[in-house]
């Protein structure tokens, strides 16, 4: 008789987690038996490049980064979109070829925006 | 163990048996995959790098994985001219290492100071805060003197002891594993020195 075709993947499963827990047990045993206990405040402090942590990791970041999103969806995600646009442009049907349109008005609209709300300009 | 006799243990070899003991073991493990810190200060970090590339490659000798995290590291290469600005960073990072750990002191400058030994901001060896094991002189040492280091380390790790009175460091309990962080004092760093917590070794002349 044929096995079970997923008792392969319950093998495979085991294995995977067979094979991370040995040397994780193996590395628990060698710290509880031959590690040299020398904990301390500075060893067992959080950050390690030196310099003594400042402050909370929880922060908010201020609400005006949306500029920074919207400018870079239209200079960067258009150009994704518009390469494949350009490579199939003689074979497209005209639903895809309009489509295509919208989005790129769609994209257009936004920039028309950030230039009428002077994002564009440089800050001096 | 170490009681066999070396004769015996040849013609053993010789047969293909192969007899050791739990320390020399344990010390071949360990100076064969010595993990440097990766971090440089100064012109002495170049010669590092040129170390670690292909030319000299310190692979060979098991040192490649340089780490950028001292809890992963065994060993710190102060490369270079220590800034009192740089000291107390030194020292923690030396303190989050785990044991067991290693100092090589690379070129003039972490040693004494070097040819800013004068100046205002610099501190006068690194030894003066955290313990050193091997001194490498040179304004920069070449890759080939930071491999007789890394070599001298090595045999110092080969031959220390896991047990008894003159054991190592590390599993010495009465040991320090950290040593005290300098502060920015009014005019210099606080302390000093740590002339307590380490001496360098004297050089005998004769």
């Amino acid at each position: 008789m044929t096995p079970n075709p997923y008792v392969f993947i319950v093998i495979f499963v085991g294995v995977a987690l067979v094979f991370p827990l040995i040397p994780l047990a193996l590395a628990w045993l060698w710290r509880r038996l031959f590690q040299p206990p020398k904990p301390g405040a500075q060893k067992n402090a959080i950050y390690e490049c030196g310099v003594e942590s400042i402050g909370e990791a929880q922060i908010q970041f201020r609400s005006q980064y949306y500029l920074y999103a919207i400018i870079f969806l239209i200079f960067d995600v258009e150009a994704i979109f518009l390469v494949p646009f350009a490579v199939a442009f003689t074979g497209l049907p005209i639903g895809a070829f309009v489509a295509i349109l919208v989005f790129l008005l769609l994209l257009i609209e936004g920039l028309v925006w950030a230039w009428g709300k002077g994002c564009l300009n440089w800050a001096r | 163990m170490s009681e066999i006799d070396e004769g015996l243990r040849k013609e053993l070899q010789r047969q293909g048996v192969w007899v050791t003991s739990m320390q020399e073991l344990y010390n071949w493990g360990r100076k064969n995959s010595i993990w440097p810190l990766q971090f440089g200060l100064a012109c002495c970090a170049i010669e590092m790098i040129a170390t670690a590339a292909s030319r000299y490659d310190i692979a060979r000798f098991g040192g490649e994985v340089f780490r950028p995290s001292p809890r992963q590291a065994d060993l710190m290469i102060v490369a270079g001219t220590v800034t009192k600005k740089m000291a107390p960073q030194i020292v923690r990072l030396y303190n989050q290492m785990p044991d067991p750990k290693y100092v090589i002191s690379m070129g003039a400058c972490a040693i004494s100071g070097g040819p800013f030994k004068e100046g205002y901001n610099v501190l006068k060896g690194i030894d003066r805060y955290i313990p050193v094991d091997v001194y490498i002189p040179g304004c920069p040492p070449r890759p080939e003197a930071l491999l007789h280091a890394f070599m001298e380390l090595q045999r110092k790790i080969d031959s220390q002891k896991l047990t008894g009175e003159n054991r190592a460091e590390h599993l010495d309990p009465a040991e320090p594993s950290e040593f005290p962080v300098p502060s920015f004092g009014e005019h210099d760093l606080e302390p000093p020195a740590n002339r307590d917590v380490f001496q360098p070794p004297k050089i005998e002349r004769t």
